[in-house]
């Protein structure tokens, strides 16, 4: 009997296909940020050089080909305003409602879990189609920012959710059943334990929730309307910066440098968000740390 | 139940919210059946397919509505933009989880939700500016069903790249280590055991991208071209459902505005199909 130990070793052909899955890997990460870094390139270059304190103080001219972007960028703030005023609320409600005080099992759960999963899914022109039938003519409220606002709403309400019940969902156990040992209420529970420790899941959902209101175009095109002035109230119609990027460049000839520039704005915009956000919440996390 | 009344008032004020928020998505599906019953019953379901061609705004007796051009288009453009995005947008997460160097992980990782956080009109926008020009170069007219599916395939790599790489999160770290001890190499660690583990995630990763490719508007009305036709070649122009509410919606009137809602619901039930055959795959009645 052969008593040497065996040693395996492998055939040339697996080797080979290893190597070649891990060039195909490399290939595909290369393809991918070269990609990233040509649209990020071209929307830099050719952004850039329009951008001026003017550009961004002066209202749009000649149809946007010149002047600035002063009034659309107040329009979708107060847009960006009476989406968050709306949702935030009716979002963190419901999140609570889902994690903390409805069995996963019970009926209502259920159906109200499996009617977000449908509203997360519905594509951005339906929430369009909606909001002119239902805010604009259903509910009388017209073109204008608060229709805008109010079916952007509808749209970010499942991004906040998810993200706020995954917050409260991270807080540990032995915090509910301590406030339950020390006789404390539920509403006192909440409002001292959870809800702190929940924050920087509520803070991902609302930078996810900001990020998608802010790049939305198709459903506002029949809410909030075209018009580039500054709004006077709510009730005004208001162009937001991902229309006014879609008008420039789609119906006015010549309109492409200023579309450039209007994108590398909304970009910045939501990059300042993100980062804000997240450092927000990394510190909200390192105090809690030291204090518990 | 609990003793406290301020408990008492703030379920009950939790249930109002869950109620309203619930019952969203059905008020959508209410209003667009009630805006679209004015072209249903005039025109009726048949004439939706059958009729010559797409022009509604005649009225509804001459006018003519097929719809089957753009459901093709919508199709043909979702379809082709999957099957470049599926192995692309996996290869990607496959890529920052088991190829990448330690120090590249984390900025692809950025680099990713950068990706998938632009927004559409901007990749519009460089559609339109750059590839369109690209493309027409070398097959005129440029705007076609080609540069639909290559922005629809950047657009949604990133959705499936993430959700792919949430799933190869939850793999269970005894999998990783069973398959080292083992000595596997790490291509066969991939096809032998993360694969197998992770199938029913990256199927719905797959099928969350391909909901959004159909949903997706500005970008595809940037590039698409918008001609109502059944392409024979992928350099045609073509129009999309979306494209077509997007386009028309702004003068639209009467049966016309009504046919739009019937487009706004037939994309509302091909999501709803979607997501509940996403929901179907990951509670794993389909690979176990």
């Amino acid at each position: 009997m052969d008593n040497t130990p065996q040693t395996y070793s492998r055939s040339a052909v697996s080797v080979l296909l290893d190597s070649l899955a891990t060039s195909v890997a490399w290939s595909i990460a290369a393809l991918v940020s070269g990609v990233f870094l040509w649209i990020l390139a071209d929307i830099v270059i050719a952004g850039l050089p329009s951008i001026s304190w003017s550009f961004l103080t002066e209202a749009p001219r000649n149809a946007g080909r010149e002047g600035g972007i002063f009034p659309i960028i107040i329009s979708t703030l107060l847009i960006l305003i009476v989406t968050m005023v709306v949702s935030v609320p009716l979002g963190l409600g419901t999140a609570i409602l889902l994690s903390e005080l409805t069995q996963t099992e019970s009926m209502f759960g259920i159906l109200v879990r499996r009617s977000l999963d449908v509203l997360a899914g519905v594509p951005s022109i339906v929430f369009g189609l909606f909001g002119n039938a239902f805010f604009c003519i259903y509910l009388g409220l017209g073109f204008s920012i608060l229709s805008g606002g109010l079916t952007l709403s509808c749209m970010v309400l499942p991004i906040l959710i998810r993200a706020t019940e995954e917050g409260f969902r991270s807080v540990p156990n032995e915090y509910r059943m301590g406030a339950a040992a020390l006789g404390l209420s539920r509403t006192a529970t909440l409002a001292q334990l959870l809800l702190p420790a929940a924050v920087p899941g509520i803070i991902v959902g609302l930078v996810l929730g900001i990020g998608r209101a802010l790049a939305e175009t198709a459903a506002l095109i029949f809410t909030s309307g075209y018009v580039d002035r500054v709004p006077s109230s709510l009730s005004d119609s208001g162009r937001a910066l991902s229309v006014h990027i879609f008008d420039l460049s789609m119906n006015v000839a010549g309109g492409d440098r200023h579309a450039y520039a209007s994108a590398l704005v909304l970009i910045a915009l939501l990059l300042v968000i993100n980062a804000s956000a997240s450092w927000t919440a990394n510190r909200w996390l390192r105090k809690r740390i030291v204090v518990t | 139940m609990s003793h406290f009344r301020s408990d008492t008032v703030l379920v009950w004020l939790l249930r109002g919210c869950g109620l309203l928020t619930g019952a969203i998505s059905v008020v959508i599906v209410g209003f667009l059946l009630m805006e679209s019953l004015v072209a249903l019953r005039g025109v009726g379901v048949s004439r939706f397919v059958s009729d010559v061609s797409w022009h509604p705004s005649a009225g509804m007796a001459k006018g003519q509505f097929n719809l089957v051009p753009m459901i093709v288009a919508t199709s043909l453009a979702t379809a082709g933009a999957v099957l470049l995005a599926a192995p692309l947008g996996v290869g990607s997460a496959v890529f920052a989880h088991f190829y990448a160097p330690r120090r590249l992980r984390h900025p692809f990782g950025k680099m990713i939700e950068l990706l998938a956080g632009i927004p559409s009109v901007v990749y519009g926008l460089w559609g339109l500016v750059v590839l369109v020009p690209l493309i027409s170069r070398w097959h005129p007219p440029g705007t076609s069903l080609l540069s639909a599916i290559i922005i629809l395939t950047i657009m949604i790599l990133p959705t499936i790249a993430l959700l792919a790489g949430a799933a190869f999160d939850n793999l269970p770290s005894e999998y990783l280590r069973a398959s080292a001890a083992l000595g596997l190499s790490r291509g066969r660690t991939l096809t032998s055991v993360v694969f197998p583990a992770v199938r029913s995630g990256l199927f719905t990763a797959v099928l969350l991208g391909t909901g959004r490719a159909i949903g997706e508007t500005m970008a595809v009305l940037m590039v698409a071209g918008n001609v109502v036709q059944n392409p024979t070649s992928i350099f045609q122009p073509v129009r999309t459902i979306t494209a077509n509410i997007a386009l028309e919606m702004a003068y639209a009137m009467d049966g016309h505005r009504s046919a739009l809602f019937v487009c706004g619901l037939l994309l509302m039930a091909m999501v709803i199909v979607l997501v509940g055959f996403a929901e179907w795959v990951s509670q794993g009645r389909i690979h176990g």
